[in-house]
């Protein structure tokens, strides 16, 4: 696509380089206004959070992998019921901290603020400084978060065990003590830094193109930023209206939520559903935006229908907007409603084969090579394809009165985030590594990463659909005994998963550690978009004259 | 296993039939009353014993056995329609990736094709899923219908769930009630039930009635399910739902409250049993007595079952839950 063919800025880098030496550390790293520094501290941040998220995982599928509460209590000084309220507030910290903390930091906070300027040829973001603001927005939420862990929640009990969803009643009477007023205005803080985010990268994308780069030579992962950030900018202030009403219904008496005040609970689910399900499309855009690239990039080939593939971006991001109440069809709403509901959800499935079948055709015909992120992003599409025809099943009104709130729809969503979201932000970051850091990722490492974290996770999740077949519903500590084997064979896939985590974790060190320097262009000929074109790590700043692409 | 095994090849030929196979073939339905009410010693209150694989989870990888109308035909369609269609899809998608990755790697084919277009395919992966999904929604849409249009309703009961266990009300019987909360590993063990599914009362409905369920919550939300019946409703402080079953096999039918409400939210079940009608009628008169209500007051629904061994109906048998109409 997009063809560089003057990089007079070029010049400059050796004094480039030099620039960043004459920042101190807090300026460079607390006071960074750099999209690449920020990049960075987005995803090492998410890193951090993800591995507090997957630990809490970890403990919760060590619970589950027998019948009975065999190692909760031993976190509640044997209080049977605590440790009841602990698996809540596990699930709960566990939801919010991987989509809010992890999935979305590394995907648009992360590799969003590396690549997206660079791909389009522009010097920075177009708000340097709210671009720090974003990020430092993250981190006292985080910690409000974390925080509201350790206060009380229902009356003797510690944290917030409402589910991410944060449902009234449980939310507001079921909770009185302060930690779901921590949590809400965590999530205000993080729908805050979002906001800032998307008006920065909405601006960025729409005003600072380099010459010639027409949206439709834009590359596919500024597509998925750019619908994304619309996304977020649509939906995130409807969430804060919502979590802004439960906190008023705690605090200043009024009734938003409480029927015998005049208000209505299953409002609330309207709303949170109407921010929730444009959500998820914002977990998973940007991992289809990198998934574009990275196929592309290992089969030397051009990405097939491009047109298409940016088009079925938008269109999924505009149906999203009009399927909320899927998530709501146990919840009393008439016949017609959930009819309609029906049909608007399995519409989505249409642009979504789409990209599918667009992915593989861009295989088709190439030569293709299979180093690591090709291996995560094949995954991806498999992985994503499982999860997506699960959903086109949920989307039954009819039939998901069976599914619904059971572990079918955990497999499901596992399927399209853990395996889905999350293998595309390993491509991302096998891909990329090299450029951002100046230093070849470990090659054998990589894959074996890929084939354990591979089996793992699906060892892990597929069983769920069976347990949610046979009815086991979702959020319980312990299960009647029918569902164990399953249950145990998830656990046994959680391990596998763990060891792949930690092959990650030892190639970080070994990559770090390494002396080898990553070329410019490490991939060849099949990398076209600008990144290519500079060094890596690229330099402080780059296209202080913009490249003009033909 | 071997039933299994043909039902799954059974299933992914229909699922590929044209549609009007999907009026044939419901699935084999559990096996017709051998009335397990029997040998319950009298006494102390009976209790239907649970049956392995009935009105519970299996441990395996299957739906529950279906015991409504609506249950066998959504579970036909997710069985024969459903999964077929999205496995295929799916083992679709898988091989031609892994064709894909064989025939185009770099060793076989070391010059990329530059081809990016073609009209012909996009169209065809564009109007293909539109087709299938249309084929789907015909049967997802007459399910939803079905599931909406109940018949008259018999007898009503209305499900109150609480932190942590589920009050019951016989409004057209009186108006007694009672809490059902769940037993104990050892209590469950004497009755012979699965741990985590009982409780000390059961909800009680007499066999092939339609019963009309009202689901409403005293604290924060519930959810009353039982997978068996393909019924879920939230149960919502200040609002009440409708939802309804008819069950023609005596015996009894767990489901497990299916909203996050709080701590013990894993442990609030829900017992349905179903008896013959002079037995439901009885345990109603029991209960009767035991809140002071007067039997003429109550009215008792009138079922038209084939009753083998026609019990003497009492009196009044004036038809239960006035305004029954459908929620549609
Ligand atoms: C083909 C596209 C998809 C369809 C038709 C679909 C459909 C559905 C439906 C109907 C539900 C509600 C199930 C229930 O609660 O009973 C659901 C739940 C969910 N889906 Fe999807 N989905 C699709 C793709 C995705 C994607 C791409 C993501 C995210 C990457 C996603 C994430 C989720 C999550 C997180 C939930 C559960 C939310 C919760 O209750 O906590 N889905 N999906
Ligand atoms: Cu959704
Ligand atoms: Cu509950």
């Amino acid at each position: 696509m997009a063809t560089p063919t003057a990089l007079a800025g070029s010049g400059d880098h050796a004094h480039d380089d030099h620039h960043d030496h004459t920042l101190s550390f807090a300026q460079r790293w607390l006071f960074s206004t750099n999209h690449k520094d920020i990049g960075t501290l987005y995803l090492i941040f998410a890193i951090i959070a993800g591995t507090i998220g997957g630990a809490i995982s970890g403990i919760m599928r060590l619970e589950l992998a027998h019948p009975g509460i065999q190692y909760l209590t031993m976190l509640t000084q044997g209080n049977v019921d605590a440790s009841y309220h602990l698996w809540n507030v596990f699930i709960t910290a566990h939801g919010l901290i991987m989509v809010f903390f992890t999935v979305m930091p590394a995907m648009i906070g992360g590799f969003g603020n590396w690549f997206v300027p660079i791909m389009i040829g522009a010097p920075d973001m177009a708000f340097p400084r709210m671009n720090n603001v974003s990020f430092w927005l993250l981190v006292p939420s985080f910690m409000l978060l974390v925080g509201s862990m350790f206060v009380e929640g229902p009356a003797g009990f510690n944290g917030a065990g409402t589910g991410w969803t944060v449902y009234p009643p449980l939310s507001t009477a079921g909770h009185p003590g302060p930690a779901v007023d921590m949590a809400i205005l965590s999530l205000h803080l993080a729908g805050a830094s979002s906001i800032l985010g998307a008006i920065n990268f909405i601006t960025t994308i729409l005003n600072m193109r380099a010459p010639g780069m027409t949206l439709h030579k834009m590359p596919l992962f500024v597509w998925s930023v750019l619908v994304t950030a619309f996304l977020l900018l649509l939906s995130l202030p409807v969430l804060a209206g919502a979590i802004t009403m439960l906190l008023t219904d705690r605090n200043f008496g009024t009734h938003f939520f409480t029927a015998d005040g005049g208000g209505d609970p299953v409002l609330y689910q309207h709303l949170f559903w109407f921010f929730g399900h444009p959500e998820v499309y914002i977990l998973i855009l940007p991992g289809f935006g990198m998934v574009s690239q990275i196929i592309s990039t290992f089969s030397k080939k051009p990405v097939f229908g491009y047109l298409g593939m940016a088009y079925a971006m938008v269109a999924i991001g505009f149906i999203g907007f009009l399927v909320w109440a899927h998530h709501m069809f146990t919840a009393g709403l008439d016949v017609n409603t959930k009819m309609y509901f029906t049909a608007a959800t399995m519409i989505i499935a249409v642009p979504t084969g789409i990209k599918i079948f667009s992915w593989i055709a861009t295989m088709w015909g190439g030569s293709i090579s299979f180093q690591t992120p090709m291996l995560w992003a094949i995954g991806f599409i498999f992985m994503f394809t499982v999860g997506g025809v699960t959903g086109v099943i949920l989307a039954n009104a009819g039939v998901d009165t069976y599914f619904h709130d059971t572990y079918y729809v955990v497999a499901h969503f596992h399927y399209v985030l853990s395996l889905g979201a999350v293998f595309a932000i390993f491509a991302g970051f096998y891909y990329w590594f090299g450029k951002m850091t100046g230093k070849p990722y470990n090659e054998f490492l990589g894959k074996l990463h890929f084939w354990v974290f591979f089996i793992g996770v699906n060892v892990m999740f597929f069983p769920m659909h069976f347990l949610g077949q046979d009815g086991m519903p979702r959020r319980i500590p312990d299960y009647p005994v029918q569902f164990a084997k399953y249950n145990e064979i998830a656990s046994y896939g959680y391990a596998i998963m763990a060891v792949g985590m930690l092959i990650f974790f030892v190639n970080l060190i070994v990559s770090f550690a390494g002396k080898k320097k990553a070329a410019d262009n490490y991939w060849g000929e099949g990398a076209t978009t600008l990144e290519w074109t500079l060094s890596s790590p690229p330099p402080f700043h780059q296209f202080e004259t913009l490249p003009v692409i033909k | 296993m071997m039933r299994k095994i043909e039902r799954l090849i059974l299933s992914i030929l229909i699922g590929f039939g044209p549609l009007p196979a999907l009026a044939q073939d419901a699935p084999a339905a559990a096996p017709v009353p051998a009335v397990t009410t029997a040998a319950v010693p009298s006494g102390s209150p009976e209790y239907v014993k649970a049956e392995p694989g009935i009105g519970q989870p299996s441990g395996g990888y299957s739906l529950q056995t279906p015991m409504t109308s609506i249950a066998r035909e959504a579970q036909h369609m997710t069985d024969n329609v459903l999964n077929p269609l999205m496995a295929a899809t799916a083992v679709f998608v898988l091989l031609l990736l892994l064709w894909t990755v064989f025939r185009y790697r770099a060793a076989a084919n070391p010059v990329a094709s530059k081809t990016s277009h073609n009209t012909v395919v996009e169209v065809v992966w564009t109007v293909v899923p539109v087709l299938i999904l249309v084929w789907i929604a015909v049967p997802s849409f007459r399910l939803l219908a079905n599931q909406y249009s109940p018949p008259k309703a018999d007898i009503t009961i209305k499900a109150t769930g609480h932190q942590w266990y589920w009050e019951y009300e016989y409004p057209d019987q009186g108006g007694f009630s009672f809490d059902a909360v769940m037993l104990t590993k050892d209590e469950a063990a004497t009755r012979g039930s699965p741990y985590q599914l009982d409780t000390d009362n059961r909800v009680v409905v007499p066999q092939g009635a339609v019963v009309k369920v009202l689901t409403t919550a005293a604290d924060v939300m519930h959810s009353f399910a039982i997978p068996s019946f393909w019924v879920k409703m939230d149960a919502v402080p200040g609002r009440i739902n409708e939802t309804w079953f008819k069950v023609d096999r005596p015996g009894v039918y767990f489901g497990q409250c299916s909203e996050l409400c709080g701590t013990k939210h894993g442990f609030m079940p829900i017992a349905i049993e179903v008896l013959p009608k002079e037995k439901f009628e009885a345990w109603v008169a029991a209960k009767q007595q035991e809140n002071g209500i007067t039997p003429p007051a109550a009215k008792v629904a009138a079922v038209d079952t084939p009753a083998p061994a026609a019990a003497p109906a009492p009196a009044p048998a004036v038809a239960a839950a006035p305004a029954a109409a459908p929620a549609a």
